[in-house]
């Protein structure tokens, strides 16, 4: 029964999405705008559709109704119920379902936020949209079939990954990554929208930028939850181990954030249409590329989902998009061309080009890095590995000079500023670099790297806070208001731009806590019988190992270990390991028990123990200021949810006006 | 600007600098358990996802770290360590690929990236600010 | 519509394609090792137990067992652990192999890999026993020497102490049956 309404609703949508296609671009071509209702009504009735499909399917993992291939595949009746409704996407078919959700829900509401609007644009961007979901719902009834059919209905199913169980960010990680992904599809469809109705003002750029935002933030968030999420699940201490799935989440973001900047230069100079276009179209690519990734198979990954012969239909896919895309971006390439120009070379748009070459750059080492391997098999015939060292030596120049873009670019004007103007902005910074520099070494720091992500760290934050000081100030003196008044209304003034600089702060401390907490990590292996108490690397903290526990759940077998924690001889916490042993996996999965202040961590994995409970191996890391990594990620979402905020519509008026002067305090 | 570029040149200068790997005090020769970190941290485990020996905690990760330990102590060169246990796993074990042959195509392409990119940028400044004017380019524009 | 520009963009995306189509057929686990061709590593290790009843004809060997005691005969030798699934179902097949060729002079051994002796005796126990004796490798060295990343994993040594073939997990005793028969038509001893 649920199959029937889940594969039936989701064939419908299909046949409806293929009629939606050809009914907005005939609806467009011909002018007949009750085609295009019919589209629209389309994108409507589909998400309908494929809401029904996921609430059977939620109803019958809920209700453990084995009929069904995909419940069969990851349910089980031992999993707790809140584990049960996440495991919608904990396996490729329902990931694929999940997906197709969110992109009929984000088809649904770009249409009717724009209905009636810009012309010719909308219905073209509905027709990608339109035709996107349909490739995904061609997913779901072909070889992604979640709503197959199990005869033999089994009595009871494998569960989940146990990887899945463990930790409660597994119910945040991916849906916040699919929000992203599937967010960068509606600017992409208004791009190519854009090129297919010759609509190639800002039009798009202006419709779809709180999506771009929106769908950035999420990412944003997503990639810091699976840091977090690995952290604190896998056991080794580390948050990002550059693989395969990692890096596909995190090039999309690489290239939505170079957009985010180089957009402004657009708007407000008129340059770079094709240049932008192009980065919304890469990031899209980026976003498909990682779910083939995850899904076709062809590379290992903490993340793979198993492979079969979904992988062709996304290399199909990916080669349609590439296809067309370049096609249809090269045929308009002429009309976008614009007469660039620029006031002076010191100018924030310089530091925009230069942050957008470094982001570029980044994402091609990645790409690089990430493919490397496959195409070193099909070339010279040998498997290689490319792994954190490589990653690590190649982009650390590059995140320590974005770092020390991201204070020059707020402290920099528009248009060009003078020998003055710059040595008033970037010299209080540059002081803090040079002290922060000095006083890393006075205490005893070497690597050369945490250096200079402290010490830019420290320049790009005195330059973000001192826009918001002088901001306020210039506003306290111009309308007599208080500080906290002041700030106010300076953020509602201009949301964008300060919001813009919560999250750069956010971003610092994020490099900060990176920076600090793989520099100064310190571990130790340490067998410990009953009672016995060994001292954390550092010299300020000692574990004592109390005693080894068991547990018997339904879907595992948990051995834990009770340890205390001391400081100076005083007990202040307590730690508990443990190993689970999942029915049906001979290899346990460690949950390591980490104490987590803003100074440091004290990060413990129980390893090994003898089975009389007499004593225990475990793995003791100290990693200071990884809070700062969580904190960051926070302080990024908060700034990104600022610039969303409506603020004056004042864009409009800015690119009309030539006569605005350049460099005056309040117009910045 | 001239900051800029300094920093930049700073950075990309550093490009052959790898941060250090964990340390672990608390064992009895620091300099051995450094040299071995270091060694552990190229070498990849073979039973996890793209981890290296150094990081992992599995068990055949700690005894392959023991066999670097026991190789350095013995005498060996960081890289005769490497080069055992390319001859038992193949050149998949190393986290990086050696620089030889069609591998340099890997460390050079993207620095070959960031300079022809920093070239098209610095005539594209140069060029976009010859042409000066401070208008706005709604006009100016061809649609 | 610019026709040169849109087939430039075609001629861009040709090799990306053909590269991921490459990388479909490819399968990223299996990691070929370098040791088949080449000498096998020798060892010594001590044997879990005493060797169990029911072989015929092999006398009692000197101890700890090494490999190179054995040049001039063929060794097939099967790494395992009692925590590792796919060794129940090769179980049999090796035992049935062992039963086959041990009469006709071929060594077989186990060693085992990060278990410990007692979980190995039940599980022998549990699985029917065992025809050939089972090696222990404190710190897998030994493990590591053969280039091992997981069990089961089995190696085919020839009589000059080559590695003829490695297969990663579990065996078959079609497997089995065919490369010891290849090393024994390729190198036969007289009495074979």
């Amino acid at each position: 029964m649920i199959q029937t309404i889940g594969s039936s609703s989701i064939a419908v949508a299909l046949a409806l999405t293929l009629y939606g296609v050809v009914a907005a671009v005939v609806g467009v071509r011909r002018r007949r705008p009750e085609l295009l209702r019919s589209a629209e009504a389309v994108a409507y009735t589909n998400f309908g559709l494929l809401s029904l499909a996921t609430l059977a399917m939620v109803y019958a993992l809920v209700t453990h109704d084995f009929s069904v291939s995909y419940v069969a595949q990851v349910g089980s009746r031992s999993t707790p119920l809140f584990i049960t409704i996440i495991s919608l996407w904990s396996a490729l078919e329902g990931s694929i379902l999940f997906w197709g959700w969110v992109l009929a829900a984000y088809t649904a509401a770009a249409v009717y936020l724009n209905r009636e609007r810009h012309g010719s644009l909308v219905p073209y961007a509905l027709t990608i949209l339109l035709g996107v979901g349909a490739f995904f719902y061609l997913l779901l009834v072909g070889p992604a079939n979640p709503f197959g059919t199990r005869w033999p209905v089994p009595a009871d199913g494998p569960g989940p990954n146990p990887l899945l169980q463990n930790h409660i960010l597994m119910a945040v990680h991916p849906p916040l990554l699919y929000l992203g992904y599937v967010g960068m599809t509606v600017p992409f469809a208004f791009a190519i929208g854009a090129l297919l109705s010759g609509r190639l003002d800002d039009t798009w750029i202006r419709t779809t930028r709180r999506w771009t935002v929106a769908a950035w933030t999420f990412l944003t968030l997503a990639i810091v939850a699976g840091m977090w999420w690995s952290y604190e699940v896998l056991g080794w201490g580390g948050y990002w181990a550059w693989d395969p799935v990692e890096n596909a989440s995190f090039m999309p973001w690489l290239t939505a954030t170079a957009f985010l900047h180089s957009v402004m230069v657009q708007e407000r100079r008129g340059m770079l249409k094709v240049w932008n276009l192009s980065l919304i179209i890469a990031t899209f690519l980026l976003t498909i590329l990682g779910t083939f990734l995850t899904r076709s198979g062809i590379v290992s990954s903490v993340h793979a989902f198993t492979a079969g012969s979904i992988g062709y239909y996304f290399l199909a896919f990916i080669a349609a998009i590439l296809v067309f895309s370049l096609v249809v971006l090269a045929g308009r390439s002429q009309e976008l061309r614009s007469a660039g120009n620029l006031d002076g070379v010191a100018s924030r748009e310089t530091v925009f080009l230069l942050n957008n070459l470094l982001l570029s750059a980044f994402t091609f080492t990645v790409l690089l890095g990430t493919l490397y391997p496959l195409v070193a098999e099909a070339l010279r015939g040998v498997k290689v590995s490319v792994g954190a060292p490589f990653y690590n030596r190649m982009t650390l120049p590059l995140c320590v000079a974005l770092l020390f873009l991201m204070g020059v670019g707020p402290a920099l004007p528009w248009r060009s500023a003078s020998r003055e103007t710059l040595r008033r902005q970037l010299l209080p910074p540059l002081a803090a670099a040079v002290l922060v520099a000095v006083a890393s070494v006075a205490f005893g720091v070497r690597q050369v790297y945490a250096v200079l992500a402290f010490a830019f760290g420290a320049f790009a934050l005195v330059a973000n806070l001192r826009e918001y000081g002088t901001g306020v100030r210039a506003r306290m003196r111009a309308h007599a208001e208080g500080p906290l008044t002041a700030l106010r209304h300076l953020v509602a003034a201009n949301p964008r731009r300060y919001g813009g600089y919560v999250a750069h702060i956010g971003v610092i401390a994020m490099a900060i806590g990176i920076a600090a907490s793989s520099t100064f990590r310190m571990e130790r292996d340490a067998t410990l019988r009953s009672g016995e108490t060994v001292e954390v690397p550092g010299g300020r903290f000692a574990l004592r190992f109390d005693e080894l526990w068991a547990l018997d759940e339904p879907q595992r077998f948990v051995v834990g270990a009770y340890m205390t924690v001391l400081r100076e001889g005083r007990e202040i916490g307590r730690l508990d390991p443990r190993l689970n042993f999942y029915r049906g996996n001979d290899q346990p999965i460690a949950t390591p028990a980490v104490r987590t202040r803003p100074d440091l961590d004290i990060y413990v994995n129980l390893m090994a123990f003898e089975r009389d409970g007499s004593s225990a191996t475990f793995r003791i890391l100290t990693e200071p200021l990884v809070f700062w990594i969580w904190l960051g990620g926070g302080i990024i979402g908060l700034g990104a949810a600022i610039a969303l905020w409506p603020g004056r519509r004042r864009r409009a008026a800015l690119m009309t006006d030539p006569a605005i002067p350049a460099g005056k305090g309040g117009e910045r | 600007m001239k900051a800029v570029i300094l920093a930049v040149g700073v950075a990309l200068s550093l490009a052959s600098v790898t941060p250090d790997p964990a340390q672990s005090p608390g064992v009895v020769d620091t300099a051995l358990e450094a040299a071995t970190a270091r060694v552990a941290s190229q070498l990849r485990c073979p039973v996890c996802q793209g981890l290296s020996i150094q990081d992992s905690p599995t068990e055949l990760a700690r005894e392959m770290k023991d066999v670097v330990r026991d190789q350095l102590a013995a005498g060996r060169t960081p890289e005769e360590v490497k080069a055992y246990f390319v001859s038992k796993y193949g050149e998949w074990i190393l986290l990086e690929p050696q620089p030889h042959g069609f591998n340099l195509a890997v460390y050079l392409l993207p620095i070959a990236a960031l300079l022809g990119g920093g070239g098209v940028v610095a005539v594209a400044v140069r060029r976009w600010t010859r042409q000066g004017g401070s208008a706005t380019d709604e006009s100016a524009e061809e649609i | 519509m610019n026709w040169k520009r849109s087939l430039v963009a075609v001629l861009v995306v040709i090799p990306i394609v053909a590269l991921f189509g490459y990388g479909l057929t490819r399968n990223p686990r299996e990691i070929p090792s370098p040791l088949p061709g080449r000498p096998a590593p020798d060892f010594a290790l001590m044997p879990m137990d005493a060797p169990s009843s029911g072989e015929e004809g092999v006398s009692a060997p000197s101890l700890p067992v090494r490999l190179s005691d054995h040049r001039g005969e063929v060794v097939v030798l099967n790494f395992w652990a009692s925590w590792c699934i796919p060794c129940r179902d090769e179980h049999p097949a090796l035992v049935a192999a062992a039963e086959r060729y041990q009469p006709k002079g071929v060594i077989f051994y186990g060693v085992l890999y990060n278990d410990s002796p007692d979980a190995a005796r039940r599980w022998l126990a549990e699985m029917g026993g065992q025809p050939y004796p089972t090696l222990l490798d404190p710190g897998s060295r030994t493990a590591i020497d053969y280039g091992l990343y997981g069990v089961p994993e089995t190696f085919f040594i020839d009589r000059e102490g080559k590695v003829v073939y490695k297969h990663i997990g579990p065996v078959t005793e079609a497997i089995l049956t065919t490369r010891i028969e290849e090393i024994l038509v390729g190198s036969p001893r007289g009495d074979a």
